[in-house]
């Protein structure tokens, strides 16, 4: 079935969403839509669905108009979406989520569950997705719900298959596993839209691609254009984010990890076997595509996850089973990849949040009370220094644009007297002045003579920042390099070449 | 010109008068009241003057309006009456004594709501607070009838014994959540059933805390008297020491929460535990120490009344004070002072509604009022949309104007 969109234009007051997006998606073709998180794709994507009226343009299915006022409409018109949060009942089986809302029915109502494990056959065998009707949700893989929620959408004679960023959740094994169905679906001649803001995965399976930027289609590209081009759409601008700074002044070794192993939530080895040393005044970042493990080894270097094996030095400190408050009263600093999550408490203020992990002791407690007038002093001197964008010190966090929320986080960490510094994703969501704003204080940091750890996924702002790049792949570091290392060098290596 | 400038003033002045509006404080104020216009329906349509003159509504419509009107004033009359002042009393003695009945039953109530406003605030639900005041009852019980220590030390030592067994019995909770992973409500529920049994078992039981010559029915000697607390305001009122108790317990739960670095570190974890947890704070140790904290203020509850009593004590000790605490607190929005306030209604409607039940009401009215009040305070959208206040934060002329004076027009 071909999809046209022809000028979708969707408002939310004074934001324009998407502002006359123009696609064509070709029946049996794999469509990428590639943009920035924020881009609109989303949007788009729940106009196409029903869940948003258009305010302007039209959506044609083999060159019909459609109205669609809901999801049912679109459904019925042959629309089948996957959502990257999944849709589905744990408890139930395969079977009974696939046919939910849309159950075969026997004689007075009741459910006729041999027909809709026959339907979840079918389509299985078709595919070869290997899913057991029977098999409950909640003890299927990450990967194997996912084809669940593809067969769920074939099940009801979906012809044009949206997949919101599907891979975000797998791990690369299951996202080749994804590749080779999509594949498979559009040689039989299904249409699949395929969200993403990931170059290698576009690169890799897309026909054709749409790249959209602030709401509207910057272009199309075809997938053998190199990633530099599609990143520079992507972003906008060409990707230069050069932070000016000095040859790095080595010292001594200020983190050694040697031979750190650490089992994760699956029971997988998400960290394996991982080596390797920071000195101090110097920026090791280690890179990779996200889920290849960099989380869980920020997470134990900061004691929040416990290492089954290997060991964690600080200068000579053995801090391998060392607690998290350890950990900081150590001088490590820590910035996490999700400051709202764990970065920052929401419905404090931003002087409550000043003093979350100095809680028990001078400058910020007084015996048993805390010291009001010394936080809000040091608060009202990093708000200044690190220039806060807010009403006051008593603005609770969560009112702060991501930007500020995340300088109210460097300013607390980086404020302590530190002997290491990690930073996870220390831009992500973050306008472009406060960028530029974080690197100089890392780099500062750095020529303080600390050493530091960045975890980013986003290459530039490696490279940007390195001193030398350790790339991870599937929890095992490929090789680490000079900072000068070629992006396709690096490419290659996240995808767990050796260097 | 100037009227558009005088039309932003006023919708400025009045997004203003919105925003207070939707705080919670006022929506409290609000809840309270109209818990009181559902008790004065319940008091017109029970009452027969009412019944018959509205069945000749049409013909005299001012009988049925009078009556009615006559009837709510007679009953909250009668709960002013009962609660605060009699100014029907023979003597100014017997004038006041409602008021001290009021403080003596918001006593042991703003305790225990103070218990689970705090574990409210760590993001645990107290539903225990009934099953602790038994188990620190216990052995209060035990301390004052069954040791016999100098007068002033065994009071003390009663004190600490009814505090330190509410803590523990919290703490148990708090372990079994941090260990296990078991959810505190199904905890708290079933520790309430497992503490009931155990104080009747020992009620019973002679050996250990039944009466010296009592029968079958369970229940312990009066505390003697080293251990009781004193009457606060002389022989001719009941109210004791316990309301005492509640007042500083009030004080050290704000400097608890609004002060001390343990305070902060339980509203942490209350708000973000995984941010709480990546701050070096211990999350399920902070759970068992707060389920204690939470445990000591209701033991002040319970010391209330096992060492406020005068007479022999029954399983039923606890009343229904674990159970109205979680209102109390839930009504004072788990702050010092709204507790206290909270408490003190609360505690005026058990003392009023005998004095209603004397002119003909039922007193189970003022339960009706009570749990009206909750379930108005439960769902905020019902007293927004019944007041037609502002949904909360919609507006920020208030914060605004801070912007407008801290940021200079920089801020994003």
């Amino acid at each position: 079935m071909k999809l046209e969109l022809r000028g979708i234009t969707k408002r939310f007051g004074s934001l324009v969403a998407n502002d006359h997006i123009d696609l064509v998606v070709n029946s049996g073709e794999i469509h990428s839509l590639l943009g920035e998180n924020g881009a609109g794709k989303s949007t788009l994507m729940n106009v196409l669905y029903g869940l948003y009226q258009a305010d302007e343009g039209e959506i044609l299915l083999d060159g019909t108009v459609q109205h669609f006022k809901g999801p049912g409409d679109a459904m019925a018109a042959g629309i089948g979406m996957v959502h990257q949060h999944f849709m589905l009942i744990p408890v139930f089986t395969v079977a009974e989520n696939v046919v939910l809302g849309n159950e075969p029915t026997g004689p007075l109502g009741t459910l006729n569950l041999d027909e809709a494990r026959k339907r979840v056959r079918e389509i299985s065998d078709r595919f070869g997705f290997d899913i057991d009707p029977d098999a409950l949700v909640e003890d299927l893989p990450v990967g194997a719900q996912q084809r669940v929620e593809i067969i769920k959408a074939l099940a009801r004679d979906a012809k044009v298959l949206v997949l919101d960023e599907p891979t975000a959740v797998l791990t690369p094994q299951e996202t080749d596993e994804l590749m080779s169905i999509m594949r498979g679906l559009a040689k039989s001649g299904t249409s699949i839209v395929f969200i993403t803001h990931k170059l290698r995965e576009v690169q890799a399976v897309a026909d054709r691609i749409t790249v959209i930027r602030l709401g509207a289609v910057v272009g199309e590209a075809k997938p053998s254009e190199s990633a530099e081009t599609l990143a520079s759409m992507m972003v906008g601008r060409a990707v230069d984010l050069a932070v000016t700074k000095h040859k790095p002044k080595k010292g001594n070794i200020g983190l050694s990890v040697t031979n750190l192993t650490v089992v994760g939530d699956r029971h997988n080895k998400v960290v394996d076997d991982v080596s390797f040393e920071v000195h101090a005044g110097e920026v090791l970042a280690i890179a990779g595509v996200q889920g290849n493990g960099q989380t869980e080894l920020a997470e134990a270097l900061v004691g929040l996850r416990i290492p089954s094996s290997g060991t964690i030095h600080l200068g000579e400190l053995d801090i391998t089973h060392s607690s998290v408050r350890e950990v900081i009263d150590a001088g490590v600093g820590y910035i996490p990849e999700d400051r709202s999550k764990d970065g920052l408490v929401g419905d404090f203020t931003i002087a409550e949040n000043v003093m979350i992990n100095r809680s028990y002791g001078p400058p910020f407690a007084n015996g048993l009370q805390v010291d009001f007038a010394s936080r809000d002093r040091i608060t009202d001197q990093l708000i200044k220094d690190y220039d806060v964008r807010t009403p006051s010190r008593e603005t609770l966090a969560k009112k702060l644009s991501g930007g500020n929320q995340q300088k109210v986080v460097v300013a607390r960490e980086l404020s302590r007297d530190l002997n290491l510094l990690i930073a996870s994703q220390p831009t992500r969501g973050v306008d472009v002045g406060s960028i530029e704003f974080i690197h100089e204080r890392i780099v500062a940091t750095r020529d303080a003579g600390k050493p530091v750890v960045i975890i980013s996924t986003e290459l530039d702002e490696v490279t940007a920042l390195a001193d030398r790049i350790a790339v991870m792949f599937r929890g095992r570091i490929v090789g680490i390099v000079d900072a000068t290392a070629s992006r396709e060098t690096l490419g290659r290596m996240m995808a767990g070449a050796t260097a | 010109m100037s009227t558009t400038t005088e039309q932003a003033t006023t919708s400025r002045v009045n997004s203003a008068m919105k925003e207070i509006l939707a705080s919670g404080a006022s929506r409290a104020v609000l809840s309270v009241f109209l818990g009181f216009v559902v008790g004065a329906l319940f008091m017109v349509f029970s009452n027969d003057a009412f019944l018959q003159s509205i069945q000749y509504f049409a013909a005299k419509p001012g009988d049925a309006l009078g009556s009615a009107w006559t009837a709510i004033a007679d009953g909250y009359a009668a709960l002013f009456r009962g609660s605060i002042y009699n100014y029907q009393a023979a003597n100014p003695v017997a004038a006041f004594r409602p008021i001290t009945e009021t403080l003596r039953f918001a006593g042991p109530l703003i305790a225990a709501a103070l218990g689970v406003a705090l574990a409210f605030r760590v993001g645990l639900f107290n539903i225990g607070a009934s099953g602790q005041i038994l188990f620190g009852a216990l052995w209060a019980t035990w301390i004052s009838t069954r040791v016999t220590l100098p007068w002033g030390i065994h009071l003390i030592v009663a004190l600490l014994v009814a505090i330190l067994g509410a803590a523990a019995y919290g703490a148990i909770v708090g372990f079994l959540k941090a260990r296990t992973g078991a959810h505190e409500v199904i905890v708290t529920i079933m520790m309430n059933y497992i503490a009931a049994g155990i104080l009747t078992f020992f009620f019973r039981t002679p050996e250990l805390l039944r009466e010296a010559d009592g029968g079958g029915t369970p229940k312990s000697d009066a505390p003697a008297v080293t251990a009781q607390l004193p009457v606060l305001l002389g022989p001719e009122y009941t109210l004791h020491w316990g309301f005492v108790l509640a007042i500083v317990g009030v004080v050290t739960y704000w400097w608890i929460m609004e002060r001390s670095t343990m305070g902060y570190r339980f509203r942490m974890v209350g708000h973000n535990p995984d941010a709480a947890r990546t701050a070096g704070i211990n999350v399920e140790r902070t759970f068992v120490l707060a389920m204690a904290v939470s445990g000591a203020f209701v033991g002040l509850a319970a010391a209330n009344q096992a060492l406020g009593a005068r007479a022999g004590m029954t399983p039923d000790i606890d009343g229904t004070i674990g159970f109205d605490a979680i209102t109390v607190a839930l009504l004072g929005s788990s702050t010092a002072p709204g507790v206290l306030l909270a408490g003190l209604l609360f505690g005026a409607f058990k003392a009023g509604a005998p004095a209603m039940q004397a002119i003909g009401l039922s007193p189970e009215i003022t339960g009706v009022v009570q749990g009206f009040i909750v379930l108005f305070i439960a769902a905020p959208p019902l007293v927004r949309a019944i007041f037609r206040l502002p949904a909360p934060q919609k507006t920020t002329v208030v914060a605004d104007w801070w912007r407008g004076i801290f940021s200079r027009g920089g801020a994003k």
